[in-house]
């Protein structure tokens, strides 16, 4: 029997199994404090999913007062919408809005990898169809445990598969991303999905169900039993790896338990979300669409709420109309499925029609399931029975909130104690040579190229750089050339040191990354993994992390216009490295005068190193690999320094004066070196300086550094403007078209194919 | 000149395509799958993607929709058509060109910047290139291994119909390293890489495919 208002009113005693959804004995008390009674089954499923750490953001919410405080007015000028949003939307010039987000899928990609990791980069594509936008290109930051782990080998092939499966049949190019081994993540990757889209900034959607009498109108694929408290299990307190989550055991309408239920993990297809994005462009086209919400973790439960709670409140929901892939269904499970390719979208009366002539056209099923009313609460019926009746806002909106206790953990101070200074460094010119050559051949540094060719770069022919470039740049507009650049990054080693520190570090590579591809970095925003909010340790991470990336943007000037927050990442209670991943996006007027990374284009040109070298290695690439060594402080971080850096890449992008440019940041010079030539497929002579240790040059990570190639002509104009703008510049070597190899000089010499051999022998060995 | 370029739902590099068309200089011409009417073009073309989501076999539910039953009529009657990728895939399914493709001997997805050699340049999509060129362009696909009968194979290496040939290297297993191939008249070509993504080095490897398009123009002009 169907538990609807009337019986709740009727049976208030009865039982609720309120603590295998996940709510708190006090959460659950609000929730009847709110209705006056017991919650329905259906009610209690809205609430618990829509009250998880995953959706309310309970246990971070309190720390974003960190964001406003570290807003100015010029840096909000530049946001059309921010952070409440399902994205972030920012004015890049020429009418054009750019909408971008990092969103995580962790706790499924480690489950099941290939689907969690596609219905990651399905979910993040519709929120950016969700502001109205046309998806332009997708990125992933991903987190592996150990290279040579075994489950590795299972979990790494299934995500790059499933990132690729569902990124190439969608048709968006993939422009960039990270692959990082680190132990810490063994039980818990992390799959972190960017998408990026732009607009006519007039054509801005948001999620708002106003209007009393216009309908709603669900549309995309049917709702079916997949993924039902997928959020409240895996991104919830009660996951491990140890479940699995091959099944449900949760079953909000009690009473079924024999009946066999689909993986929580959702199970995507692409080519329905292919057909749905174009069937929603179509729609923004056509001006017949007064609001629009994705369906993402917590599917229709979350999807009427926040339309609701963000209109004027009143809207009316049969439910029973909802179109359906599985038979017997209660009211609790069409709310909570997570069904893949849906969307929800409010249409005025007389716009309906021609709705439904457009989702035809593609054939997108369409279905009017309720409308928008003049009261203010969210009514939904099954078959005529009112089965929730609920003020939206409590639901979407007025969760919980914890002020989690924070406390530094006890071992911060042995940690920094144990810094790098003791561990034996090479110091011969042999032993340097090797190290050059192991670390390119470290599977942190070695090449990505076996996972990024398993990703479409090149649809739509927008894509200007791409992996193995610093940033990935895509054109937005055909006729000026403009265009955008993103990178994501964090070393969760520095953050580990420092998490305040380390974050603004992330930032710092982001925006140098952003910078030395010739655009002008504009926007943050951010994914932050961590372990368990309920640790006292965790969490005073994750408050200096959120301060750090605050204060750091108030420094660049550049405002944070979204984010997300994934808790819980631990394997049994040990809990990953802080890992705040910081996407930066930038603006460039004209993409045809982008920086490449790869040096060669012209002849005769001339390497400057730009920025200090300090002996910096905690947390380092070298000492993580060579001696498994993590202590001591991260790299020093100057964002004033950065900024800087900035400018003058971007001047010297806007006057033609650099031919390549690549950041210095894991593995130091010596990487940044490899990769110069490799990517060029051009040799280099270079020298070092006589005045400073050759391991510290080579190998050191200090931050706000960047090779630059210049032509011959322009070097004195080059270096002029950097002294007068007062950043350290050092001649530091000629490019050698002829030479095919990498000469550092008292060093040695090293042949390109040597030296690709090790550079892209690695991850085909370890995953082909 | 009219080029049509078809889109089937799934299809992904329909923008790629009329945008190559157009850089040509001839007029793009958008096609949709559900309408039989090739809009009086002078040649089309079957771009790449995931037509239905390649389900039950890449190609092979296209190959039914109502646009082409028109493109294989003109198509038999000597209208040129350039199937690229799931394209090709689409006109292997029509018969229209003989063989299958079959998944990456690697078996998974490969996107790279690959060398091609034009082994035919007689055909209207590749007169613009010099017999033996080496071109660069992209490649990317999951289902892009050629294979068909010995006796197939024989006979479009010996009728010179194998178009392009994947040089530095085989990336999925092709038989004889054939990347594309042409019908008996030489007017229907399909080949796996992806010439719409090389029209310009800003966003491709090279310029090298915008050959193809250019190479179509000369023969309606000249026809």
């Amino acid at each position: 029997m169907t538990d609807t208002v009337d019986n709740a009113k009727n049976t208030p005693d009865q039982e609720q199994p309120y603590r295998e959804l996940g709510l708190k004995d006090d959460e659950y008390a609000r929730v009847r404090e709110i209705l006056g009674r017991r919650p329905t089954d259906a009610e209690l499923a809205m609430y618990s999913v829509m009250w998880s750490e995953h959706c309310s953001y309970k246990s971070s919410k309190v720390h974003w007062r960190h964001w406003s405080a570290n807003t100015t007015p010029e840096m909000k000028a530049k946001m059309l919408a921010g952070i409440g949003e399902n994205a972030g939307v920012v004015d890049i010039g020429d009418g054009w809005a750019v909408t971008f987000k990092l969103e995580s899928h962790n706790h499924p990609s480690y489950v099941e990898p290939y689907q969690g990791a596609a219905t990651g980069v399905g979910g993040i594509v519709r929120d950016i169809m969700a502001m109205g936008a046309r998806p332009l290109a997708v990125m992933d930051p991903l987190r592996f445990g150990a290279p040579d782990h075994p489950d590795t080998k299972r979990v790494l092939p299934g995500i790059v598969a499933g990132v690729g499966g569902y990124g190439n049949s969608l048709g968006l190019p993939n422009i960039g991303g990270e692959v990082v081994f680190d132990a810490s993540y063994q039980g818990n990757p992390l799959v972190n999905a960017l998408c990026v889209g732009a607009m006519r900034a007039e054509d801005l959607h948001l999620a708002h169900a106003s209007g009393t009498g216009n309908k709603v109108i669900l549309f995309g694929a049917r709702t079916g039993l997949d993924g039902i408290g997928g959020v409240s299990v895996l991104a919830s307190a009660t996951f491990s790896g140890d479940e699995g989550g091959t099944e449900s055991t949760l079953d909000p309408a009690s009473g079924s338990s024999a009946r066999k239920k689909l993986p929580a993990v959702q199970v995507g297809d692409p080519f329905t979300e292919k057909v749905l994005i174009e069937c929603c462009l179509e729609l923004f086209r056509e001006g017949i669409v007064v609001g629009i919400q994705d369906l993402g973790g917590a599917g229709l439960s979350c999807a009427t709420s926040e339309l609701a709670s963000a209109g004027d409140g009143g809207m009316r929901v049969e439910l029973d109309k909802v179109p359906l892939r599985a038979t017997g269904m209660t009211p609790a499970e069409v709310l909570s499925s997570e069904s893949q390719e849906r969307m929800c979208a409010v249409v005025k009366p007389s716009d309906v029609d021609a709705f439904m002539r457009v989702c035809a056209k593609w054939d997108v099923i369409a279905t009017e399931i309720g409308e928008v009313t003049d009261g203010d609460h969210l009514v939904i019926t099954w078959h005529g029975e009112t089965v929730v009746d609920v003020p939206p806002r409590t639901v979407a909106h007025e969760g919980p909130m914890y002020e989690r206790p924070i406390a530094r953990p006890d071992y911060q101070d042995a940690l920094v104690a144990n810094g790098p200074e003791a561990l034996p460094r090479p110091s011969t010119p042999d032993e340097l040579r090797a190290l050059v050559l192991r670390m390119a051949a470290s599977p942190n540094l070695a090449s990505r190229k076996w996972v990024t060719e398993q990703y479409d770069r090149y649809v739509r022919g927008g894509t200007v750089l791409a992996q193995p470039s610093d940033s990935g740049m895509i054109r937005v507009d055909e006729q000026t050339g403009r265009g955008v650049a993103l990178a994501t990054d964090c070393n969760a080693r520095f953050v580990k040191l420092d998490p305040y520190t380390g974050t603004q570090l992330a930032l710092a590579e982001a925006y140098r990354n952003v910078a030395v591809s010739g655009a002008e970095p504009l926007a943050v925003t951010n994914c932050l993994n961590f372990g368990s909010p309920e640790d006292p340790g965790v969490m005073w991470q994750f408050e200096q992390a959120v301060r750090g990336l605050a204060e750091g943007c108030k420094e660049l000037g550049i405002p944070v216009t979204g984010g997300n927050v994934s808790f819980y990442n631990q394997t049994g209670t040990t809990a990953i490295h802080p890992t705040p991943v910081v996407g930066v996006l930038g603006v460039i007027d004209d993409v045809r005068r982008r920086i490449p990374t790869g040096i060669g284009a012209e002849a005769g040109e001339t390497l400057l190193l730009l920025g200090d070298t300090h002996d910096e290695f905690g947390g380092s690439e070298w000492a993580h690999e060579v001696h498994g060594h993590l202590g001591g402080t991260p790299p020093r971080v100057d964002l004033a320094r950065e900024k800087l850096l900035g400018q003058v890449l971007v001047a010297g992008s806007r006057d033609g004066m650099v031919t390549a440019a690549h950041d210095l940041s894991d593995g130091g010079l010596a990487q940044t070196l490899v990769e110069t030539v490799l990517i060029g497929q051009t040799g280099a002579r270079v020298f070092l300086d006589p005045d400073q240790d050759a391991f510290v040059q080579l190998f050191s990570e200090s931050a706000g550094r960047v090779l630059v190639a210049v032509p011959r002509s322009e070097e004195l104009r080059f270096t002029e403007m950097c002294k007068v703008r007062g950043l350290p510049v050092r001649r530091t070597g000629v490019v050698d078209p002829e030479s095919n190899a990498l000469e550092i000089q008292d060093i040695g010499v090293i042949p390109l194919t040597e030296l690709r051999e090790a550079w892209e022998g690695t991850l085909p060995k370890l995953f082909g | 000149m009219r080029v049509g370029a078809v889109t089937f739902p799934g299809t992904l590099d329909d923008s790629d395509t009329l945008r190559a068309i157009a850089a040509s200089g001839a007029e793009a011409v958008p096609l949709w799958h559900g309408d039989a009417d090739l809009k009086q073009v002078d040649a089309v073309v079957l771009p790449g993607g995931f037509s239905y989501g390649d389900y039950l076999r890449a190609g092979a539910i296209a190959r039914f929709a109502p646009v082409m039953g028109e493109v294989v009529d003109a198509a038999r009657k000597g209208l040129p058509v350039l199937g690229i990728c799931n394209g090709f895939q689409v006109l292997c399914e029509a018969g229209l060109l003989p063989g299958a493709l079959l998944r990456n001997s690697e078996l998974h997805f490969v996107c790279r910047d690959q060398w091609l050699k034009v082994e035919n340049n007689t055909t209207p999509w590749t007169s613009r290139y010099d017999a033996g060129a080496e071109i660069i362009i992209p490649l990317k696909n999951q289902d892009g291994r050629f294979t068909a009968s010995q006796s197939t194979v024989d006979e479009l290496e010996g009728e010179g119909r194998v178009v392009f040939r994947y040089v530095g290297g085989n990336p999925n297993g092709s038989v004889n390293h054939i990347a594309g191939i042409s019908d008996a008249t030489g007017r229907i070509v399909g080949l796996m890489p992806h010439p719409e993504h090389a029209i310009d080095a800003l966003t491709g490897p090279s310029d090298d495919g915008l050959g193809m398009f250019l190479s179509l123009l000369d023969q309606v002009v000249s026809a």
